[in-house]
Parts: structure tokens; C-alpha cells; sequence
């Protein structure tokens, strides 16, 4: 039986730098391998919807005549099912968290018309 | 004979965050009779099963719980694994094993700060969640979520740990190791903290093989059940899993067996590490499961148990998971009548309730 284990823990703590960092001046650096949102990058895509299909939480939406592509971040689990599903690797994880918003809208890229098809 | 009276204990309560309703009925300060409720946080995850294909379902399955995230997926896998009889390589089950076992790390220090923030100790939360911070910064390093990992899937796993990063890993144990030894002695030996949890919520040996507990709750009064011990994953290969038990049966004795059990995993994961083989961590996955499996696996929490039927399409049939809190509420149950008002708080946290798991 004690009473006073805890002191040693208490003394040090008095001395010690603080555990927890001084957001929002010093920002907190992920890992590198993080899985924080998808990036999407259009040069490659076929619109094959495989992503689409793979997505556990419906997340994402594939139109192959518009040729959008389109994600729910606020739905959007970051299981990376997509990225691993994807044939042209144009689907990747970046390490940030996605910023917050003031609307659970959706985001929808679409292709940039291709000037040298039209002439 | 005094007035009886009713006191709402959550859904909502400062010193238990999920949310499980018990209507205490009191006397005077005694509790006589305890009516639960749950279902606060139902979402039809085992429905959810018809509707995504099986490979997919893994990042479903994990997310029944936030906290023993990985063993429901890899107790998803496992079961999918044997129907459709595919053997994983023996890394992969290693990488499985130090995932599960840091997971039961910074499950048990949760709960060592949940327990201190009930009896009143509030530095000593803060240190507990101090400590669980590293492990959450291992998790995010090696997987990329700090609590939902998306490793596991039907075959084995999707990322590998480094030879560096597993040195990193063991570093940062010793830390954490050294750290707790500090403060452990706060939860052994204070009186303070003695007083509120020996003698508390006792329940005999013959009680809870009665009640069919699990986990923790069991081996805390002596009972050696260990889902490890059926050496699923790489269990088998390490020497060191042998069921930590304590025998008094009260709130005390389960919190030792939590604590012990935190020495216990950084064991595991220092074997685990030191003899994990080189090679493959995933192999590829045709066709379709078909037939039905029963697996286990010991979550921090005790046994869980994951039912899945399959008929040869790529949607299952049938997914059943019966959690360690659904298998202790009948212990929780059989705790709280006779015992203080002050205690219940107590009583509650030492089964360590997830009630998120008991209701998919």
C-alpha cells in the first residue's frame, strides 16, 4: 500500500516540454505513407468505373459518356480499395486529411475538352 | 423498507462514452435490479453483407468498432481464408499478428485512462492516452490510418512492414514500456485507487463459466480463456502467448490482468518481429467462397466469434459477429445489483464495454 507513486510522474511532468504541439503554429506532418484522401489524376483515365465498383462506401461516381469523375470527400472512407483497383494508376492516397467543409457536396472532375479533336 | 427510486444511466454519461441505457433501480444508495437497453448505435452492418462483395466487405467488417478494428477484419478474413481455402504466407500471418497484438495495446491503455478518468484520476488518463499516442503513430506509419487500418484483406495483407520501421517499432515499445513502469504502480499499490476497485463487482469462477464471459473479465477470475491459444494468425509460432490470469475476480484483479496483458503484447511483438520470414505478404484470390465458417479471435475485449456463409456468387449470404461485450453484459448484469451507486461507474468499465461492436 502507497500513496504517493505518482509523484515522480507529476515532478517530471512540471519540467517537461508539452506532449501535445502548438496547433495551428506548428502543423503536424503526416507520414508519408498516410492514407488521408484520393487524388485523382485525369491524363490516364478510361472511365472504366472499376473504381467506382470497388468503392465499399459508394463514394465515387463514374460517367463514361460525360467522362467525369466524381467523389463524396465526406463519404469517402480512405480504404484506398480504389487506388489498388484501378488499371491506369491514375487514383493514388495523398497524407493530408481532407480540409474540412461546409457542405458534403460532391467533386467532380471533368476531362478538359481536347482542342485537336474538335478540328 | 425504504423508497425505491429509478436513475437513468445513459445513453449518454460523462463517464462511459458509449452508449449503453440502464435503468438502476435504487435504494437509498444501493442498486437492486439493473435494466439494460441498447440498440443506440445500430447500423445493419451484418445486412450490409448481401450488398457488397466479400472482398470489399473486409473495410466493413473493420469498421463494427473503432477500437479492435483489426481483429474484426482479420476475423472476417479468416473465415473467408478457410471457406475458400486459401493459405496465406506465413509473413503476412506475422504482420497480422503484430497489428492485432498493437492493437491490444492501445486498446488496454484506453481503457487503463478510461478507468482512471472514472475513478477521478485525471493526470493519470492523460498519461495513459499519452502512451497510446506512440502506438497510434506506429499504426500510421505502417498502415496509414491511426484507428481504421484497411490492411487486412481476403488473402492477406495489403502493406508490409520494413526491416527499419520494425526496429523504429521496438524502440518506441521499449518507450513505452519504460514510461508505464513508471506509473504503473499507481494502479498496483495506491491506496486510493485500491479502494475503489478491490472487493468491487466480485464474480466467482463458477459465476462467470455460468454467465459465459470472456476476455479479461474471465481470466480475471481464473479462468485460462485465450482465443490466442488456438494459434490462428502466427500465434502458434510464439512461445509467449500463454493466458494471463488473476484469480481474486473483482475489479482489481481485471484491471492487473489489462495491465500484464500490455507487457505481454510488446513480448509478442518483439518475438513476432525477430522471427517474422521474408517473402510474399498477400496471394492472389480466384472465384467466389462457398460454404460456411465459424472463426474466432481474441480482441482485447475477449472472445469474437464471426459466422459467414457463402453460395458461390461474390455477395455472401450470411455475416454473424458475436462480440466479447455481448458475451460480458451478462456479467455486468450479475455485478450491479447489491452494489453502491458510486460503483456502477466502475463496474461498467471493468468489462470494458463496446457497445458499438455489440451492435453492428
Amino acid at each position: 500500500m502507497g500513496f504517493a507513486e505518482f509523484t515522480k510522474t507529476a515532478v517530471r511532468n512540471l519540467f517537461s516540454k508539452p506532449a501535445t504541439k502548438n496547433y495551428p503554429k506548428v502543423k503536424k506532418e503526416f507520414f508519408e505513407n498516410a492514407r488521408g484522401h484520393v487524388i485523382f489524376d485525369e491524363t490516364d483515365c478510361i472511365y472504366c468505373s472499376l473504381c467506382a465498383r470497388k468503392c465499399p462506401a459508394d463514394a465515387i461516381k463514374v460517367d463514361r459518356n460525360a467522362k467525369t469523375w466524381s467523389i463524396v470527400r465526406a463519404g469517402c472512407v480512405q480504404c484506398s480499395n480504389c487506388v489498388d483497383a484501378c488499371p491506369k494508376k491514375c487514383l493514388s492516397m495523398g497524407p493530408e486529411y481532407t480540409p474540412v467543409m461546409t457542405e458534403k457536396g460532391c467533386e467532380t472532375y471533368a476531362r478538359v475538352p481536347d482542342n485537336t479533336e474538335d478540328n | 423498507m425504504s423508497r425505491r427510486s429509478i436513475v437513468p444511466f445513459g445513453p449518454q454519461h460523462p463517464v462511459l462514452p458509449e452508449p449503453i441505457h440502464l435503468d438502476l433501480v435504487l435504494e437509498d444508495e444501493r442498486v437492486v435490479e439493473a435494466i439494460p437497453s441498447i440498440g443506440f448505435v445500430h447500423r445493419g452492418l451484418e445486412k450490409l453483407v448481401e450488398k457488397r462483395e466479400y472482398t470489399e466487405y473486409v473495410y466493413v467488417a473493420e469498421r463494427i468498432c473503432g477500437i479492435c478494428s483489426f481483429q474484426h477484419g482479420s476475423g472476417y478474413c479468416q473465415a473467408v481464408e478457410a471457406i475458400m481455402n486459401v493459405e496465406i504466407p506465413p509473413r503476412a500471418e506475422f504482420l497480422r499478428t503484430i497489428w492485432a497484438e498493437l492493437s491490444r495495446m492501445h486498446s488496454h491503455l484506453l481503457w487503463l485512462g478510461l478507468l482512471a478518468d472514472a475513478f477521478g484520476f485525471e493526470s493519470l488518463f492523460m498519461q495513459c492516452w499519452r502512451l497510446r499516442e506512440r502506438v497510434l503513430d506506429i499504426f500510421e506509419m505502417t498502415t496509414g490510418g491511426r484507428v481504421i487500418f484497411s490492411v487486412c484483406k481476403v488473402g492477406g495483407v495489403r502493406r508490409d512492414i520494413s526491416s527499419d520501421d520494425m526496429k523504429r517499432i521496438i524502440t518506441v515499445l521499449d518507450t513505452i514500456v519504460a514510461d508505464l513502469k513508471d506509473f504503473e504502480r499507481v494502479f498496483f499499490d495506491n491506496n486510493t485507487v485500491k479502494s475503489r476497485l478491490c472487493g468491487v463487482g466480485v464474480l466467482s469462477k463458477e459465476k462467470i463459466l455460468e454467465l459465459g464471459a470472456v476476455g479479461p473479465v474471465a481470466r480475471g477470475s481464473g479462468i485460462k480463456l485465450d482465443m490466442r491459444k488456438l494459434g490462428y494468425a502466427a500465434y502458434d509460432k510464439i512461445p509467449q502467448v500463454e493466458p494471463i490470469i488473476e484469480t481474486a475476480g473483482d475489479c482489481y484483479a481485471r484491471c492487473l490482468v489489462r495491465l500484464r496483458e500490455l507487457y505481454q503484447s510488446v513480448e509478442i511483438i518483439k518475438a513476432a518481429a525477430s522471427t517474422m520470414p521474408e517473402g510474399e505478404i498477400s496471394v492472389k484470390v480466384t472465384g467466389n467462397p462457398n460454404g460456411e465458417f465459424f472463426s474466432r479471435v481474441e480482441q482485447p475485449r475477449g472472445e469474437a466469434s464471426y459466422y459467414v456463409r457463402g453460395n458461390g456468387t461474390k455477395f455472401l449470404e450470411r455475416f454473424r459477429v458475436r462480440t466479447p461485450t455481448f458475451a460480458n453484459l451478462g456479467a455486468l448484469l450479475a455485478t450491479l445489483p447489491g452494489c453502491d451507486l458510486a460503483d456502477v461507474p466502475m463496474l461498467v468499465l471493468t468489462i470494458d464495454p463496446c457497445i458499438s461492436c455489440t451492435e453492428r
